[in-house]
């Protein structure tokens, strides 16, 4: 094998982001084209870092009045009813399905906010250079790619209580301008999650002085 | 150099090594950060094409057909996806609509249309170039196409209605639920290496010769 760290793009190399072929780049400066599938050719994805705290930042705005609106409108005979994102949990609870509160709670809270997180992080410690637990922030990389999609659980609920519960005049169910801020936050941290390149964690590491691995 | 394994470098850490041969069900991991690089699927083209065929019938059976009857106070009432979305449309919240319409009907049908396509094509060899550049997309729609999520998502919501109201599941739940198995079973027994092997090359002067149905990547190794 290959003594010390020997990367695609310390070898002069460039593996393709769309089929995996490592391709040798037409010019250094001008990498050009994939020979295989015609995409353009990147040693790391373009401006990954800025573009993922822009996305993450957006989302970050976006998550107060996600949770701060409400995301349903019911109305009664009786009056019209608000309810955010946690209230409807809390409704869950309150039913007595406090396991589905429970998977409600962390899709549509714990989730968005963790994502948050997560990425910033990780863009913390790619920006400061560090190579420590490499390994566990790749994990953790791939934990915020896999979970996202997740989270649009209760856009989805929403959806589908919206287009049941019709029954005027007795009682119908609207949604209410918080659906779109959530939506948007899940959105945002998806793309942020894609525009991100965990080859970033490991190029720390694989600088001259950290060939020892 | 002609090696008998080329190099590749793993999609996470960029790390270059050398391919090795993998049994058959096994999976070759980077040595550095463990990221599974690729997998030997035995007849993974004919097996995600019979799953794309059937997961087309379950998208048609849980698009067209009721997924569930609601009955409260002498209403009913019933609902597909798409008369979700038009309800969530005509209630004010037509980006939510789109949204929804986009992660649970289009995304999922543009997978097995493209996956369709591309399996049918790659049967001949060389598979023509366009096989190429549909295979480009379908990394990118894969997160969008939520059938499992609106499945959770539609069992919360009958929990929440349960009181109010009788819910009958209708077929294009069991439709959709079909729908989100084999949805799972193509992603996991595609192996788009197979593909890529047979593809005619964008630059057809840097493609080895004799390539076809040859190991990948052998661009480095040449």
């Amino acid at each position: 094998m290959i003594g010390g760290v020997l990367t695609a793009a310390r070898a002069g190399f460039i593996c393709c982001e769309a089929c995996g072929l490592l391709a040798r780049p037409a010019e250094p400066g001008a990498p050009g084209h994939c020979p295989r599938c015609g995409e353009e050719l990147v040693s790391r994805r373009h401006n990954a870092i800025q573009r993922t705290w822009a996305l993450i930042i957006a989302a970050a705005i976006c998550y107060i009045p996600a949770n701060v609106f409400p995301v349903m409108k019911t109305t009664t005979v009786t009056g019209v009813d608000d309810d955010t994102i946690l209230d409807g949990v809390v409704l869950l609870y309150t039913t007595g399905s406090w396991p589905l509160a429970l998977i409600v709670l962390i899709a549509s809270v714990i989730i968005p906010l963790a994502k948050l997180l997560a990425l910033g992080f990780l863009l913390v410690s790619v920006q400061r250079g560090s190579v420590a637990n490499t390994h566990d922030r790749t994990r953790l990389y791939h934990l915020v790619e896999f979970v996202g999609r997740w989270s649009m659980l209760d856009v989805f609920v929403d959806t589908f209580t919206v287009a049941l519960i019709q029954l005027q005049p007795l009682m119908s169910v609207a949604p209410g301008p918080g659906v779109l801020f959530f939506a948007a936050v899940v959105v945002l941290t998806m793309l942020a999650a894609a525009s991100f390149d965990p080859r970033l964690i490991w190029d720390a590491g694989a600088a001259p002085e950290g060939s020892h691995a | 150099m002609t090696a008998p394994f080329p190099l590749i470098a793993c999609p996470d850490c960029d790390l270059l090594q050398r391919e090795a041969a993998v049994p058959a069900g096994g999976a070759a991991r980077c040595s550095r950060c463990g990221t599974v690089l690729y997998r030997n699927r035995p007849g993974s083209l004919d097996r995600t094409l019979a799953y794309t065929l059937a997961a087309a019938v379950a998208f048609v059976v849980g698009n067209a057909v009721p997924l569930m009857g609601l009955t409260a106070v002498g209403h009913t009432a019933s609902t597909t996806i798409i008369g979700g979305v038009q309800e969530m449309w005509q209630q004010g919240q037509p980006m939510t609509a789109l949204l929804v319409g986009f992660c649970a009907v289009f995304a999922p049908a543009l997978d097995i249309v493209l996956t369709l396509a591309v399996l049918l094509a790659a049967r001949r060899l060389p598979a023509p170039r366009w096989v190429g550049t549909l295979l480009r997309w379908s990394p990118f729609i894969r997160p969008w196409r939520m059938v499992e999520v609106m499945m959770l998502g539609i069992l919360v919501a009958l929990i929440k209605i349960a009181e109010l109201a009788t819910v009958v599941p209708d077929l294009g739940m069991f439709g959709l639920l079909a729908l989100m198995m084999l949805l799972a079973a193509m992603a996991s027994s595609f192996d788009p290496r197979e593909v890529w092997a047979r593809v005619r090359w964008v630059d057809e002067e840097r493609q080895p010769p004799g390539a076809f149905a040859q190991s990948v990547s052998a661009e480095a190794g040449k």
